[in-house]
């Protein structure tokens, strides 16, 4: 099936885009400036949960500049649907702190933030319930996970294999919630024209923003139209519309003139998303030469009291390791805190991080070699659904890992490496993440100098996307990239899955390459004769993608770290950080390395700092700024290299490609976590892994 | 954010009148911590005086031996400095392991030593908080105070005076020079930074238009032998956890003299005279200098999640002290 000769995909292109962006000239969402633009900031709850009893509007009005006020008691009606987030300002009820609950449009920025500062609402606060727990009363069993997953699956007797297990792991994990903290904050500029609405957005897919908010406005979705060229990364908040987009539409047909909206850092911690905490038990049964006969990995998690969101977190451990007998189960309470939503890998980040830190615990009390027991349990076919894996490479990229990281004379004794103040240790953990692709459409045109442009409504978030689509469609054209101009982030073009999952290369790769397949067809019928307006070929991968054959298509990787913990005051600093991957083939070797080292110095960061805390008394994430909330800084990410083994899968898609823009954080907070265990001796099993854990 | 007028300081004198007479007004450095801020609504004065070109942004040697920075030298100038990276290391280690490089351009000396706290509810105006509004409560107490003091606090404000050049300035024995409504004076360190009390919102001992002009770093030959260690939860561009200023006078394996100063852990830079005075005269050993922990941390009282901050202190006060006296 693969089909795309390798000319241009498989080197190291710069990105199309790279010249527009470091010179400011590439425009994002809130640099776009229409006639007679007005602002507008929403004002944010400050309860909890309980019911807004007024807004007084009135006394903001007389403020200078202030155009309107809106809130549930004079804000248009929206037409009903199944996203209670998306319903902005249609009830009077509170379900979180920090909810969007009004919104102030003025003439300028400072006049709105000014108004919305002195906004005075009245609230009936009631009592919240914020605080995950597994044992919560409340606790119940979703019907799905995330994106449509069996919440629970068994096979075998699991508990009677672990009674009966001469080696047995049982511990809890905990992960925090964390936050997605894109470069970019989003951002929206909104503008009708009669029934038509043009909308500046910064998102990971503009015909999906199309799609959802068109209906709530009771306008077809071809009446609107999402713009969104440049985003300045998003890691799954930007995945789908956020409330904010629903403000800023809603704003601009209230007033009727353009309406610009930027979320603020500090409300990014509340109102767009987040990974859910979570609490998982991890039950390993095994012989005594590591062969694993029962996994058990249940886990527990939270969702807002409007929007049900059950994070995948136990697939993983479906499809890792052989054994006979297993479950896996998920467990959700609803909270009155926001909505958590996807957050780079969402399911395969927390829950491999308590899979192998189990993994790594079960090594140890059977004296085996963490990365030998991995091979000793690698399964023959998908260990559920029996299918045949498309391909799977774990075991060469713990093979090539553990080489070139210098891992076979490594003593597994913990706690006895010094050097100076820092005890020294290393720990590997795999990786994975499952191969998804959607339908999409694409054009590909023909024009009689020679070029070609090439139209889907794809989304470089900062992925590269947008270059290896150039490369794939100059392949398949038979042509140089320099030839090709490819069009993306605006839902005006062909129809385009979303930049998530992992499957933007293999979904929109897919469909380039038929409509460039197609046209290449239509050339060489007309012996390269064209009309003056040029060719064009267009593609619909829907059928092609449905009728693909059943397989457990899945891509691997191992992590090697080297951490060093400062005996005097518990600090770990990560010294070395090492990814394998098998991921399909590498369409550009530059733009594959940033999203593996992205993914692992992110993984690095949810184990050594990122954590947003829970204020129990107020009910929201306290931490709301890049100074409180800390992710990795330069200093922190010391020796990281990523690397990839040959991986030839005839199963996948035309380039042969496996999403890679998620595996790099899978695994990573679990390798570290185990590094930090050979190093001192004390396991952390509730990340991130703070001095204050270390110290003693 | 609020309106607010913006003018620029022609002379000392002018800026310190103004601000007398508007108690609406405050002075303006880099802007780093006062912008911030007035941004979150924590403050919004209505006129900002800007004073970067008025105080001195020159460090010179000072008549009685020692240097005079200038309240308007920026943090990255201070740190580059060839007089005190000789013979203050401390301090120009310290001011190196704050914000980030950008910051320390823009962050004078006199702002730096006036940051506020970096206490959540005191950053957030929705919630209560002692310190910004007097009387409505500190949450912190039984909220999160992690990062939170262990010495110094009151029942009103258990919150940490977030600056590292002010640990070192402590360690020191700086002084700093005013230029107030009744002309100049001097204010000793420790002493400019307040205990809370049940005045957590007054941070410091000035008065209402007092101009920071400079700061002036007394003789101390042995400073050359000083170091600064500050534990943070990340590598850089983090507030200290626990910081220790120190500087040691060493001849033959006898502490002559020291000066201590801890970070983190106080409402004020904490100078910690009790380890002082047991060190003096004492073994330059790694038991001594436990020892004079132990006595200076007997006055620590945490909080429900801070109580590692103990330990803590302890072990990078003796680590430092070990250092500096093996170092030649
Ligand atoms: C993300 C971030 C991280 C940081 N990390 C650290 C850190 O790790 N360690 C650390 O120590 N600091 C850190 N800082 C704080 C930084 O050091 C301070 O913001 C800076 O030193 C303040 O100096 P400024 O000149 O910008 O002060 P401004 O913001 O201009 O002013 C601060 C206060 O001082 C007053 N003021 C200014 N000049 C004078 C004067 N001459 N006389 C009287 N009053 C005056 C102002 O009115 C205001 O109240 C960090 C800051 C940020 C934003
Ligand atoms: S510790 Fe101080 S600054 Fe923090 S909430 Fe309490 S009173 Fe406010």
């Amino acid at each position: 099936m693969t089909t795309v000769d390798m000319r241009y995909t498989g080197s190291a292109l710069d990105r199309v885009e790279g010249l527009e962006k470091v010179t400011g000239r590439a425009r994002y969402a809130f640099e776009n400036f229409p006639a007679d633009l007005v602002y507008a900031v929403p004002v944010q709850a400050a309860i909890a949960r309980g019911e807004i009893r007024a807004v007084d509007v009135d006394a903001v009005l007389e403020h200078p500049g202030v155009i309107a006020a809106i809130w549930y008691g004079n804000a248009p009606r929206l037409v009903p649907s199944d996203n209670a987030d998306l319903a902005v300002f249609q009830s009077r009820r509170v379900a979180y702190r920090g909810q969007y609950i009004a919104v102030v449009v003025a003439e300028t920025y400072e006049e709105a933030k000014e108004a919305a500062r002195l906004l005075r609402v009245e609230y009936a606060a009631e009592d919240h319930d914020v605080r995950l727990r597994a044992d919560h009363p409340n606790m119940y069993r979703p019907e799905k996970v995330n994106p449509n997953y069996p919440t629970d699956t068994e096979h075998g007797d699991p508990d009677t294999a672990l009674t009966v297990a001469p080696v047995l792991v049982d511990a809890t994990y905990s992960t925090p919630a964390e936050h997605n903290n894109p470069m970019e904050p989003h951002a929206t500029v909104a503008e009708w024209d009669g029934d038509a609405l043009t909308l500046y957005d910064s998102t990971q897919g503009a015909s999906g923003v199309r799609d959802t908010v068109a209906p709530l406005f009771g306008v077809p979705p071809a009446n609107v139209r999402v713009i969104s060229p440049h985003v300045g990364g998003g890691f799954g908040s930007k995945g789908g519309p956020s409330p904010y987009v629903i403000i800023a539409a809603l704003a601009a047909r209230h007033v009727g003139r353009p309406v610009k909206l930027a979320v603020t850092r500090q409300q990014m911690f509340a109102v767009t998303g987040y990974r859910t905490p979570t609490i998982q038990r991890v039950r390993l049964g095994a012989n005594a030469d590591g062969r694993l006969t029962a996994i058990v990995h249940d886990a527990f998690e939270q969702s807002s009291t409007i929007t049900e969101f059950a994070e995948q977190t136990t697939t993983p451990t479906r499809i890792m390791y052989a054994a006979p007998h297993r479950r896996t189960t998920h467990r959700l309470v609803r909270l009155d805190v926001p909505t958590p939503s996807w957050m780079r890998a969402p399911g395969e980040c927390p829950g491999m991080f308590a899979l192998e830190s189990a993994m790594d615990e079960l090594a140890i009390a059977c004296q085996i070699d963490p990365v030998e027991l991995r091979i000793r349990n690698e399964p023959d076919a998908d260990p559920e659904s029996g299918l045949p894996f498309s391909s799977r490479n774990l075991v060469a990229c713990l093979r090539e890992g553990a080489r070139r990281f210098g891992w076979a004379d490594r003593d597994p004794a913990p706690g006895v490496r010094r050097r100076d103040r820092l005890l020294i240790g290393t720990g590997v953990a795999a990786s994975t993440y499952p191969v998804y692709r959607r339908p999409s459409q694409a054009t590909a045109q023909a024009h009689r100098d020679g070029r070609f442009t090439v139209r889907i409504a794809a989304a470089d978030i900062g992925t590269g996307a947008r270059t290896v689509l150039t490369q794939i469609a100059a392949d398949t054209l038979r042509t140089s990239p320099d030839q090709v101009l490819v069009e993306i982030g605006d839902s005006a073009l062909p129809a385009a899955s979303l930049a998530g999952g992992s499957m933007g290369t293999a979904s929109w790769g897919t469909a380039v390459v038929r409509a460039c397949e197609a046209l290449v067809e239509g050339l060489d019928r007309r012996d390269g004769d064209l009309p003056a307006a040029g060719m064009e070929s267009s593609a619909d991968t829907t059928e092609e993608i449905g009728a693909q054959r059943r397989l457990s298509r899945h891509a691997f990787g191992a992590q090697f770290a080297e951490v060093g913990v400062d005996t005097d005051t518990g600090e770990t600093r990560v010294l070395r950080l090492l990814g394998v991957f098998a991921a399909g083939r590498i369409i550009n070797p530059k733009t594959a390395r940033s999203q593996f080292i992205g993914g692992m110095t992110m993984g690095l960061s949810m184990a050594l700092f990122e954590e947003s805390i829970m204020d129990l008394e107020f009910g929201d994430y306290l931490n709301r700024d890049l100074a409180q909330y800390h992710v990795a800084a330069c200093a922190d990410v010391r020796d990281i290299e990523a690397l990839w083994v040959e991986e030839d899968d005839p199963h996948l898609n035309p380039m042969g490609t496996k999403g890679i823009g998620e595996i790099g954080i899978v695994g990573t907070a679990a390798a570290v976590a185990n590094a930090v265990h050979h190093a001192t001796g004390v396991r952390i099993r509730d990340l991130p892994i703070r001095l204050d854990k270390l110290m003693r | 954010m609020r309106p607010f007028a913006y003018e620029r300081a022609t002379d000392v004198r002018s800026a310190v009148a103004t601000l007398s007479e508007r108690p609406d007004a405050v002075y303006l450095g880099g802007g780093t911590n006062l912008v911030d801020l007035m941004r979150l609504g924590v403050v919004s004065p209505e006129m900002l005086v800007d004073v970067t070109r008025v105080v001195d942004a020159t460090i010179e040697e000072s008549a009685g031996g020692g240097l005079l920075i200038g309240a308007g030298v920026r943090n990255g100038d201070l740190t580059a400095d060839p007089l005190v990276r000789g013979r203050y290391p401390v301090l120009a280690q310290a001011v190196l392991s704050g914000a980030s490089g950008q910051i320390r351009n823009m962050a004078t000396v006199g702002g730096n030593l006036l940051q506020r706290t970096r206490c959540s509810y005191f950053q957030d105006t929705s919630k209560p908080c002692n310190k910004r509004r007097p009387g409505s409560g500190c949450p912190a107490r039984e909220g999160d105070h992690r990062n939170l003091a262990i010495l110094g606090h009151s029942s009103s404000c258990v919150a940490t005076h977030p600056s590292d050049m002010a640990v070192a300035l402590a360690a020191l024995g700086a002084v700093v020079h005013v230029e107030g409504r009744h002309g100049p004076r001097t204010v000793p360190m420790p002493g400019l930074h307040r205990l809370p009390g049940d005045e957590p919102d007054r941070d410091t001992v000035l008065e209402p238009g007092d101009l920071i002009t400079a700061v002036e770093l007394p003789e101390l030959p042995f400073a050359t032998r000083s170091r600064y260690r500050k534990v943070r939860d990340r590598a850089s561009f983090a507030f200290a956890v626990v910081s220790v200023a120190a500087a040691l006078d060493v001849a033959d394996g006898v502490v002559r003299d020291c000066r201590i100063a801890l970070g983190g852990v106080a409402p004020v830079p904490w100078r910690a005279e009790l380890a002082e005075s047991a060190l003096r005269g004492a073994a330059a050993t790694a038991a001594e200098f436990g020892r004079a922990a132990d006595i200076e941390l007997a006055q620590a009282r945490p909080l429900r999640d801070n109580g590692f901050k103990v330990p803590l202190a302890r072990n990078v006060l003796v680590g430092v002290l070990t250092d500096l006296a093996e170092a030649r």
